[in-house]
This record gives C-alpha cells, structure tokens and sequence, in this order.
C-alpha cells in the first residue's frame, strides 16, 4: 500500500510498532546534556531561550520507548532536574513534563511517529501542551502573574517542531531494538 | 479493585506522580523562603551541571584573553594616547572633587553621619542561566567556600545586578532585578522619592508605589536607597524610561536597568559593607572660602525669641533637606558640643555658603 506511506501519521496495531531501548549512558547523559545546554546557551545566544531542549529529548524517549510508565516517569524525572535549576519551588516543570511524557508516549503506542511529518506535528501538539500546562500550574498554584501570548507561544511551538526533526535523526542513532 | 488498578494501571501512576508533584508543590509554597533548606536534588544537579559550564566558560576567557592580549593588539598605541589624555584630565578633575570631598566628610562628621561603605568585593563570572522562562536568574563561579551568603548584594561598575539566592559549595544562584518575585528599595535621584524597583513577567523592569500625584519625569536617574538591607545606599539601579497613570492610584514606571541584564560576564559580590563616620582630619588643608568666612564679618547668631520663627529673606535659597538627607544647618552638639577652632557653625554662615556643591568664588590665599 504506497499510498499509506505519503501520510505522516498512520495507525497501526501495538503488534506493528517497534519498541526500543537505550543504554544506561544515554539514558542519564543525553537529558543532562540537554538540560546543560538549556541552562548554558541562552547565556550566550539569546535566541536560543526560545528552544525547550529537555521537552524534545523527552518526547524523543517517550516516544521511542512507547511506554506510557516509562514515558511519565522520564518526563516526570527530567522536569524535576530542570526545576533544581531554577529558584522556583520544584513540580513546576515537574508536572508539565509529566502530562507530555505520558501523552506523548500514549501517542507513540497508537500510531507511527518515525517520520519527519509525524515528528514535527508531534513536537508541535505537545510544545503547546507542554506550556499551557505550565501556565496553569505556574499561575494557578504559585501564584504567578504570567502573560499568555498566542503568537509567541505558536512561534516557539514552530521553532521547537523544525529543530526536533534534525535532533530526532540524531537520537536516533542510540536506539537499540528490544 | 485489584481488576480496576491492573485496568487502569498506568492512569493511575500518572495520577499517583502528579499528585505528589502538587502536593510537594503545596508544601513548598506553604514554607516561608527564610526556612527553606537547599533540597538535596538541587544540589545534585547544580553539582552535576555547572563544572561543565565553568569548564567552557573558563577555556573560553582564556583563549579570548590570549587573542586579545598577545594578538589583536591593533590601535592600542591611539588608545595608550588616548587613555593619557583622560588620566590628565581626570587628575584635574579629581584636584576639585577631593576638595568638595574633604568638606563634605568634615560637615558629615560634624554632624555624626554615619554612612555605609562597600568595604569588600569579591570579582565572579557568570557562568550559566538558570534554564527558566518564567525567572531571570544566573549562575556565577564563586560559592560558600569564597565566603559567599545568602542576600548579598551583586553589581557590575555600572549598577545594580541582584542578590544572592541560594549558594552552593563552588557557584551560586543569583536573582536578578528583573525577575518578578525580585524588589529593590529605590528612589529617584531628582525628586528623592522612594519605590520600589520589580521585575515584570516580560522580563522588564518597573518602579512601583509613587502616588499618582507626584511628577516623575522620563530620564530621571534610579538609586538604590538602602532601605532593603541588601544593597547599599546611592548606588546606580537604572533610569526611567517611561511614565504613565496606573489603574490604581499610583504611577506604571518603568525603568531601564543600569546594568546590562541580558549581556552580563562577571560581577561583583559585596561580601562586607561597614557603617562608618568619617573622622575630622584637623591637618587637612583648608579650603580658602573656608578661611574667608571665618574672617568676613559673619551674621550675628538670632536672639532665642526669634529661633522658632521663619527664616530670613534668602535663606530660602536653601533646599528642605530631605528625609533621608541629613540637614546641612544642625545643632553643633552633633559632634558633642564642640568643633574645632578652624570650623565656624553654619547656621552662622550665610545660607548659599551651606550648600555642600557651591563652588567657591576665586580667591587669593590668605597671607
């Protein structure tokens, strides 16, 4: 069916889809590298505040992995981290990386996510979700006063999906079939 | 159940997590900051981040240092011309200030003025950003064991940074003034009204808490007032850039900070700020104005009756001193009771002598 192969996003059975695994190294390095360049790079280049790199790198495992446990807690752990980072009380990045781990690797289970379209539209969906989420627990439990802007937040959901289909080809170089 | 958590096994965790992240955030809101203790997961990934920053951030000085010291030397013999040029003028300059400067510590010792001086710096780079777009804050290379604490004040020779946030073994966390949950007690160099300086979640900088009523001009210059027991008194946080009517009854101000915020190196940590009266140096040389109006004829001292009433004619040139600006016309008991015999009390003097900045009229010296 080469008809099939022209749609970004296609539905398959969870017998069709392939799981993958990643080693210890990577498992642990590659969201620390993630996190250390977020935390360094927009120091010097300011442009570069506009990309959420620990948000790709964990669709990028949840969705290889394509377990909705492992998807939660690698979101959940890697929100955490980036959260020690901040002066902010912990769970804020916590918690929104946690829904997109989850939703993310629910997604993964459902339908064929390896394709460029497929990846962009991805990163797309959930970097919105990602900072709605955010937003709301930023403002709703912290009491933070934070403006919500459609056009910036469209702008870096763009921003995010063109890089993470490079950074998704790279990735996947570690992937170890199970 | 057993059925209904083998079912829904995976919602359930997912809920199970968030919960324990909001309830964990509950209770860190709940804590006042003062009694919050560095988490153990902070310190963790502080520890495993920063020394890759500090690394890059060392080699790239370093090579910048070797380029810039050893190589790109173009136009340094214009700039050596230049800089003796300003080393010349500045000698000038600084011949008339360390006059008014030696008159001022005389009047303020006089009057038991007691004032703050930033008695040690410590020199820091910044080294990463927090990684947030809800906070503005940096890292910087220097931590407990260069003596750094929590709440001392940051700068750069052009103003106002932050404070120090949280400090960690080797680096520390710096809140700059233009994250949201920041304040920084200020007021305006001209009009010497008091604010107090705020980030905005844009990442902007606004002075909060002056009255609707009052005028406030753009280019107005923004000081640190002291009152925040962080910062030291008078110096630069930045300057108004526009000025509009509030929803309440007070004015939007917003500033622009001194410092450059969005390009900072290295900075300063005040580690020791002590309070100070200056001591009256009686082998100072004296000013010739000063000997003058000890030997002009001078105004003769009001009787008691007239002490409560308005002043002169002309004495109303004087400026009210302001609040936070001790008065110029005090009581000679300041100082005990006593000043020294090259001294006149001032409220003998003529009001425009008074003034700290009036600058003598030439005179010859004294024979």
């Amino acid at each position: 069916m080469p008809h099939l192969n022209s749609v970004p996003i296609t539905y398959t059975s969870g017998d069709q889809v392939e799981v993958y695994r990643f080693s210890l190294p990577v498992t642990v390095l590659v969201p620390l590298a993630a996190i250390f360049l977020q935390a360094f790079l927009p120091l010097r280049l300011r442009f570069f505040g506009i990309f959420e790199l620990p948000l790709l790198v964990t669709l990028f495992f949840a969705v290889a992995r394509r377990s909705q446990v492992a998807g939660l807690l690698t979101g959940a752990v890697i929100g955490l981290v980036q959260d020690s980072l901040t002066h902010q009380p912990l769970g804020v990045y916590g918690i929104a990386k946690t829904v997109v781990g989850y939703g993310a690797s629910s997604l993964g289970v459902r339908l064929d996510v390896e394709n460029v379209g497929a990846r962009f539209l991805l990163t797309l969906f959930f970097y919105v979700v990602h900072e709605i989420v955010y937003f709301l627990v930023a403002r709703g439990l912290l009491g933070l006063s934070l403006a919500w802007s459609w056009p910036r937040e469209l702008g870096s959901a763009f921003a995010n999906a063109i890089l993470a289909v490079p950074l998704f080809f790279l990735l996947d170089r570690f992937k170890q079939k199970t | 159940m057993d059925n209904f958590l083998s079912r829904y096994r995976n919602v359930s965790i997912l809920v199970a997590i968030l919960f324990a992240q909001v309830l964990g955030l509950a209770v860190q809101v709940r804590r006042s900051s003062d009694s919050e203790s560095t988490r153990l997961i902070r310190v963790w990934a502080v520890g495993a981040v920063t020394p890759f920053e500090k690394t890059i951030v060392w080699a790239q000085s370093s090579s910048s240092n070797l380029w810039r010291n050893y190589f790109y030397l173009r136009g340094v013999r214009q700039e050596n011309r230049d800089l003796k040029y300003e080393i010349q003028r500045l000698r000038l300059e600084q011949v008339r200030l360390s006059q008014d400067a030696a008159q001022a510590r005389r009047l303020q010792a006089m009057l038991g003025f007691k004032e703050q001086f930033i008695s040690k710096t410590l020199a820091a780079q910044v080294i990463g950003f927090d990684g947030s777009e809800l906070s503005r804050a940096v890292y910087i290379d220097k931590g407990s064991n260069d003596g750094l604490k929590r709440d001392m004040a940051v700068i750069t020779a052009d103003g106002v940074v932050g404070k120090v946030l949280r400090v960690y073994s080797s680096t520390s966390l710096v809140l700059l003034i233009d994250d949201q949950t920041s304040g920084v007690g200020v007021f305006l160099e001209g009009s010497r009204l008091q604010g107090v300086l705020r980030g905005t979640p844009a990442g902007g900088v606004v002075l909060e808490k002056i009255l609707g009523d009052e005028v406030v001009q753009p280019g107005e210059k923004v000081l640190t007032s002291g009152g925040d027991r962080i910062f030291p008194k008078g110096l630069s946080a930045g300057t108004v850039t526009a000025v509009s009517r509030g929803s309440d009854s007070f004015l939007n101000i917003r500033v622009r900070p001194a410092a450059n915020l969005g390009k900072l190196e290295e900075v300063l940590v005040i580690t020791q700020e002590e309070d100070k009266t200056p001591v009256l140096d009686l082998d100072a040389p004296v000013r010739a104005v000063d000997i003058l109006a000890q030997r002009l004829p001078s105004v003769p001292d009001k009787p008691p009756a007239e002490a409560g009433q308005p002043t002169a004619p002309g004495a109303g040139d004087v400026p009210a001193p302001a609040a936070d600006k001790p008065s110029l016309v005090q009581k000679p008991d300041a100082t005990g009771g006593q000043l020294p015999s090259t001294q006149k009390p001032l409220s003998s003097r003529p009001a425009t002598q008074a003034k700290p900045k009036a600058q003598p009229a030439p005179v010859a010296p004294p024979q």
